[in-house]
């Protein structure tokens, strides 16, 4: 066998490639990040707000950019694509062709320059083509990597930029393009998506009038840093559009492109979109026209009723619009049809919610690698392995196996790292090597000294501040006794020179004036480190970003600000202290909370990857809900899954059961975690992964448990599959428990439990009349051909309003349902032998309890609350505990076991690295001003201040650094002033705003 | 929302003051919105300082007691939207604080109007250069910091 390469290429630098990336890096594997645009971040870094908390897209993704960017493991590799691929799992050889960008990327520091100085504009792609870029570009200001390029299409050669680039990065005789080999252990497809080119739906005139704009036209329109600065307004004649439509399912579940299937994320963008155009126009009137409205994901239906009844967003439920006209003032004029009369509706402006197909290099990526695409053109996957393509080694996430939101996206992007990890386990940190750094230099006791480094950025400060009064000056403050200035502070060079200077000079504190500390101060303070000197004895002054390129036409005031900031900066310099890094070992074994199908598959991912697992189970049996399921709806028997993998648990000689069992009592933190289970034992642990699952809703309505005709769906899945079915007249009615004011959500998966039931029926029992009574179909991704099916099957789907729901009745030993149909707003009367709930998911209860051992929060409806909804879907707040499964909220099995994949892989990021080290700047507590009030405890999210009894009836609080996140919250909470955050102490703050305000320059 | 405001910082307020203005801005949302705003090359009065915290939930009510105490004209605190705190809840702690912080503010005579509290995100970088420019006006319209005995204030 051939040895494996401990290093894997993923393909896609959209956020599922970039999480893919960072876990895969914090494992130890060296990643390759190949993206065929000279930037990663893809379709969400045009995306101006994300559903459902409205948080701002670049707000979230920004940071995972510039950590992906800066990972010392990550490589990326811009405006490239992959050709072949030979060898076997564990080691394969890929053949790529990186595209000439014409810059030189070792060089370009990103100022700039080149594109004030281009002649020749184009459109922006990033933008839409709503914007211009220029010849030389980066397609959005934070891009990573702050890399220019040249686009060859537009470039006519002038050599403008080459002459204004002091960098000297520009290149104009690299080879057009070159190929080269990767060697690697596995490759991760994550290329996301591209939008259906709504040109194709014709009648809906895109291209053709310029007040109908797609759904992502609409984001850049709406982002702040879009091509109209946020301004909603119309492209016709740039007018404050006051009533807009969105039209769903362009180029979704629709015949006539050949996409039948759903691209899931529509529905609520366009709610989003709607909320965000009414944020920035208060009388704006906001119309949606759709089939269903798919809001199936966490608090997302709760997102729908907001939308509707707090910002009067109107709701047009079952409509396809047939086409629509344009006036002579450029409005546009919708048909469509409602309680079967045409209506037409006048807008200002129409938003053509496109929805998603393959991307456009799918084709070419099946070729090269040999992967097995569906017949839609997405990468095809089998039912209980969502992460593997048809190619072993090949591993998929994102977009690119099915249309879906970016927290499912993000979760499946961990856990195809999860499953890599396995596969590569015992070849991490083989090619990735820690770096080393020189012994600390002691400066204790010493004076500050201080190193000024003054930056030109080419002419981008210098232009306009006075860069050498600048230097003069900070030579005259007290604690410096260096300054310089340079042209590219950032360059090779110049850290060589700081280095130099400061072993030269013996300085003991550096500050850097130049850019913003958001993207260099981690440049820096890896200098510093590299000449001995701890890398909290590094200061920045921001008089790029923020002076010289806001004050361009006032030099005198620039200068003097420049001066001010660097004034600023030397004050704190004089206090800045040398933070030590706790370190922490890590148990390096992990405790599974469940044994569902989600705890399973997380305990065996993890110990795949090498780890002790501890799996605890309340029962007597492993499977959990599963145990009660017999098909799905593509046709598989969950049960044959489960005996595998039980198996597999019992087998695995990493893994110890506890049956029977519950958590007790825990102990300790990230790393070092104790619990006391009910079976006796004491586990030690690093990480917990809670997989606590829920369970179905009983039934209150529709008079369940009056007759034995009335059961609900796992019973009637239980009788199909024992052969106890003889039903003639079956009725199933949706949303049992699900979407009313009890529990306001969907339950995600009953729309697919009803078409695998009534499938099933159509299918062994053809003369069986099935009815499904329904609110909306919510049957998502490709999942939508079966409700296609099954309507072409006979089965009648009978939909209801929540305000005249389906009435059960006994007459004369018959059951009888009256429904109001809504389509033909008539009453229809059902005389069923057989009424199947399909009662909704609910919580595990057990989750209270937990949540208050484990000290995390939960939701209203009692799941278990993560992260961030959007970007960490299976991490908690607090560091080394992870969800997953219907712990986070209702989940379909395979979903469940990608999560749990995910919380695997999020896991093995701390156990693979056997320490932990805290962040240096984070908070202490004087335990002699600690009156223990434990203000601190409550304001902190992140579990780190707590109260501790040191004596018998004395509390103080105490402040794990290693959870510490730095914010400084608590210690603002604190009233008696006991506790500072170390970096940003309060004499440190003071002192800069007294040298913000000292004008004569005194301090 | 035009930049009208931007071009005139010294044509107003008589002898030459200028308004002196501390702001503290986190580190994920409002310092990132105003580096946009440099990278967008949106301008503003260069009368503001900004002080970097990671959080605007760090920021004490006494540090802005304090800069208006050595002379500030105004101090500005801003943060991440309601909701995009990178720290989950810093700035609704920020919030409340502030709020506090600007009725005692009023107690002492010198008036809720010095202090500011404002949500910008990392991609509203119009809408820092927007406040700033808007702030440094009204402080200028203000007049100085009555605890000092700069400008023309002479008690």
């Amino acid at each position: 066998m051939t040895e494996k390469v401990g290093a894997v290429l993923v393909i896609g630098g959209g956020p599922a490639g970039i999480q893919a990336s960072l876990d895969l890096a914090e494992m130890g594997l060296k990643v390759y990040l190949l993206d065929e645009r000279t930037t990663i971040g893809g379709n969400m870094a045009r995306l101006d707000k994300t559903f459902p908390t409205n948080d701002c897209s670049m707000c979230i993704l920004s940071p995972k950019l510039v950590a992906a960017g800066r990972h010392p493991n990550i490589q990326l590799i811009m405006n490239a694509e992959v050709k072949g691929i030979t060898g076997e799992p564990g080691n394969f050889k890929v053949r790529m062709k990186r595209y000439a960008t014409y810059v030189d990327e070792t060089k370009c520091t990103g100022c700039g320059v080149c594109a004030e100085h281009c002649p020749i504009e184009g459109v922006n792609e990033f933008d839409m083509d709503l914007a211009p870029k220029r010849a030389i570009y980066i397609p959005f200001p934070q891009a990573v990597p702050l890399v220019f390029a040249i686009d060859p299409g537009l470039c006519i050669g002038c050599g403008e930029c080459k002459q204004f680039c002091k960098a000297d990065a520009i290149v104009y005789d690299y080879e057009s393009e070159v190929e080269s080999d990767l060697s690697v252990g596995a490759v991760l497809l994550a290329p996301g998506y591209d939008l259906v080119d709504p040109k194709v739906k014709t009648e809906y005139g895109y291209g053709k009038f310029p007040n109908v704009v797609s759904n992502l036209d609409f984001e850049r329109i709406l982002s702040a840093s879009g091509p109209t600065a946020g301004h909603v307004i119309r492209p016709s004649d740039g007018d404050v559009p006051k009533r807009i439509a969105f039209i769903q399912c362009v180029g979704s579940r629709d015949a006539q492109t050949g996409n039948t299937y759903c691209s899931s994320y529509c529905c609520m963008a366009a709610l989003k979109q709607a909320v965000i155009a009414k944020e920035h126009t208060e009388d704006l009137e906001a119309h949606i026209y759709f089939m269903d409205i798919r809001a199936f994901g966490k608090q997302f239906e709760e997102y729908v009723t907001r939308a509707e009844e707090e910002y009067g967003v109107h709701l047009h439920r079952n409509n396809r619009i047939a086409n629509l006209v344009e006036d002579s003032n450029g409005d546009l004029i919708l048909r469509y049809h409602e309680e079967a009369e045409i209506f037409e509706e006048k807008f200002d402006l129409v938003i053509l919610s496109a929805g998603a197909r393959p991307p456009r290099e799918a084709k070419s990526l099946a070729k090269a690698l040999g992967i097995k695409l569906n017949k839609f053109g997405f990468c095809e996957t089998d039912g209980f392995t969502p992460l593997d393509s048809s190619a072993p080694g090949i591993f998929v996430c994102g977009a690119f196996s099915a249309p879906k939101d970016i927290p499912d996206s993000v979760a499946q992007a961990s856990g195809a790292a999860g499953k890599i990890a396995g596969l590569l386990g015992e070849v991490k940190n083989t090619l990735v090597q820690p770096k080393e750094y020189p012994a600390e230099i002691d400066v204790s006791g010493q004076e500050p000294r201080i190193g000024v480094f003054v930056c030109h950025c080419g002419i981008n400060i210098g232009g306009v501040v006075d860069v050498p009064a600048v230097m003069e000056y900070a030579k005259t403050l007290p604690g410096v006794a260096y300054a310089e200035q340079n042209l590219y502070t950032c360059s090779q060079d110049t850290q060589e020179k700081i280095k130099e200077v400061i072993e030269e000079l013996k300085l003991n504190r550096v500050i850097v004036a130049s850019c913003t500390p958001r993207t260099h101060e981690p440049l820096f303070r890896n200098t510093v480190r590299e000449a001995g000197l701890n890398q909290y004895l590094f200061e920045m002054a921001n008089i790029r970003d923020q002076c010289s390129w806001v004050h361009m036409k006032e030099p005198v005031k620039a200068t003097e600000k420049a001066k001010t900031l660097v004034r600023m900066a030397v004050a704190k310099a004089r206090l800045l202290e040398p933070l030590p890094v706790s370190k922490v070992q890590v148990e390096p074994s992990a405790l599974v909370l469940g044994g569902g199908i989600a705890g399973m598959s997380a305990a065996i991912a993890i110990a795949n990857g090498g780890y002790n697992v501890h799996i605890v189970e309340k029962s007597d049996r492993f499977g959990g809900h599963l145990n009660t399921i017999y098909h799905t709806l593509t046709g598989l028997d969950p049960q044959e899954v489960l005996e595998e993998t039980r198996k597999e648990i019992e087998e695995d000689e990493k893994i110890t059961v506890h049956l029977n069992s519950t958590l007790e009592q825990l102990s300790g933190y990230l790393g070092n975690f104790e619990s006391k289970l009910s079976d006796g034992s004491t586990v030690k642990h690093g990480i917990i992964v809670v997989a606590t699952g829920g369970l179905e809703y009983e039934p209150k309505e529709y008079m369940y448990g009056e007759d034995e005709m009335i059961i609900p769906q796992t019973e009637l899945g239980r009788r199909l599959a024992k052969g106890e079915f003889d039903a003639k007249n079956v009725a199933v009615i949706q949303c049992v428990g699900s979407r009313n004011e009890e529990y306001p959500n969907c339950s995600r998966i009953c729309c697919f439990t009803a078409m695998a039931n009534a499938l099933r029926i159509k299918k062994e029992h053809p003369e069986t009349s099935v009815y499904v009574l329904y609110r909306d179909i919510r049957t998502f991704g490709f999942a939508e051909e079966y409700y296609n099916e099954a309507a072409r099957a006979g089965v009648l789907f009978v939909r209801w309003d929540p305000e005249s729901p389906p009435v059960v009745t006994k007459e004369n030993g018959q059951i009888v349902i009256r429904v109001t149909e809504q389509f033909i707003e008539d009453e229809i009367v059902i005389k069923p032998d057989l009424v199947v709930l399909n009662a909704g998911v609910r919580a595990n209860p057990d989750n209270e309890e937990l949540a208050k051992m484990l000290k995390v929060p939960r939701t209203e409806e009692g799941y278990f609350l993560e992260a961030h909804m959007k970007l960490r879907p299976v991490d908690f707040a607090t560091d080394g505990i992870f969800l997953c499964g219907l712990a986070h909220s209702p989940r379909l099995i395979w979903e469940s076991i990608a999560m749990a994949n995910a919380a695997a892989a999020r896991a093995m990021t701390v156990l693979s690295k056997g320490e932990v080290e805290s962040e240096g700047a984070t908070s202490v507590v004087d335990a002699d001003k600690c009156r223990g009030c434990g203000d601190c405890e409550e304001a902190c999210e992140f579990g780190a201040a707590r109260l501790v009894e040191v004596e018998p009836g004395v509390m103080k609080s105490q402040i794990n650094e290693i959870l510490c996140k730095g914010c400084g919250t608590c210690v603002a909470t604190c009233c008696n002033r006991a506790i500072t955050l170390r970096h940003f102490r309060s004499e440190q703050i003071m002192q800069m705003i007294q040298a913000a305000l000292d004008l004569e320059g005194k301090t | 929302m035009s930049s009208e405001g931007e071009k005139k910082p010294g044509s107003t307020g008589g002898e030459g003051w200028e308004p002196n203005i501390v702001a503290f801005c986190c580190n994920w949302c409002s310092y990132a919105g105003a580096d946009l705003a440099g990278v967008s090359r949106f301008q503003y009065p260069p009368n503001i300082k900004v002080i970097r915290v990671m959080c605007s939930g760090r920021v004490e009510p006494q540090f802005v007691l304090r800069a208006l105490e050595l002379g500030a004209d105004g101090v500005l605190i801003t943060g991440c939207h309601i909701g995009d705190c990178h720290y989950l809840s810093g700035n609704e702690k920020a919030e409340v604080r502030m709020k506090m912080t600007a009725d005692l503010l009023e107690m002492l005579g010198i008036g809720r109007d010095r202090m500011r509290l404002e949500w910008i995100s990392a991609s509203e970088g119009e809408k820092f250069a927007e406040t700033m420019r808007e702030f440094t006006e009204r402080i200028r319209e203000l007049g100085p910091n009555p605890l000092t005995n700069g400008g023309e204030d002479s008690g």
